[in-house]
């Protein structure tokens, strides 16, 4: 029962992490929800029995892709412009 | 409050100092069993250069490429690649094609396991490990040169 539950929960989860970066305002906590969002997909890759790409997933999405992000957003602009 | 004007507050960068070697040590594990355990090369090699990451975020990339500069780092990436296509023509040479195990049977790597389950034997593989070991070189000098030419591109007087 509780497998079944979380493999509904995380993928929820998800897209409400992904709906959350798109909608903000505020880039650097668009850039947090993306991380989170990565993090959510690499629980997902492993309750799917694939700890590889997990791993992978853990490493590049939340770690060295974040810490681009922030340093792109440190030198433009915080808040998102009208266009 | 006066912030330095790069990195973080110093409880981030005593707790980054205290985090490094084992984040590092962390890395090396996954890359050393890689050819037992999930993982490998490439996901070892993104846990060291997110080691590097946190170094630069939390002391600003100025400090860290002094203490190992863009050059030294590509040197390394360039040593993972060259061990990569050097054993595979040692595989060519000493074995009958590109990257064949040609060291299956010796003493480094080379142990055959009886038949049947056994708990992980460290020394088996052949030229797996070796192959790991040149890719993860090349993943974290390739991932943190990356990071720290894009923090090193920054302007000084960002907000």
């Amino acid at each position: 029962m509780w497998s079944e539950l979380i493999h509904v929960v995380i993928p929820v989860l998800l897209v409400i992490a992904a709906l959350v970066a798109i909608l903000m305002r505020d880039l650097l906590a668009s850039a947090v929800a993306l991380a989170v969002m990565s993090l959510l997909l690499s629980l997902e890759f492993y309750i799917l029995q694939a700890p590889d790409v997990a791993i992978a997933e853990a490493g590049i999405g939340a770690c060295i892709t974040t810490a681009i992000l922030v340093i792109a957003i440190k030198n433009t602009r915080r808040m998102e412009e009208e266009a | 409050m006066t912030m330095p004007d790069e990195g973080l507050s110093p409880v981030v960068r005593v707790i980054a100092a205290m985090l490094f070697p084992f984040i590092l040590i962390f890395s090396l594990y996954v890359i050393l069993h890689g050819h037992l355990t999930p993982g490998g090369g490439f996901q070892g090699g993104a846990i060291g250069a997110s080691a590097v990451v946190m170094l630069i975020v939390a002391y600003g990339a100025r400090w860290v490429e002094s203490k190992a500069g863009e050059e030294s780092v590509s040197v390394l990436e360039s040593l993972g690649g060259l061990m990569f296509v050097v054993t595979g023509l040692l595989g060519f040479l000493l074995a009958a094609t590109f990257l064949s195990n040609f060291l299956v049977g010796e003493v480094l790597f080379g142990e055959i396991p009886t038949f049947g389950s056994n708990p992980g034997i460290l020394n088996t593989g052949g030229t797996l490990p070796l192959l790991n070991i040149a890719v993860g070189l090349k993943v974290i000098g390739g991932l943190a040169s990356v990071v720290l030419i894009m923090a090193l591109g920054s302007r000084r007087d960002a907000a």
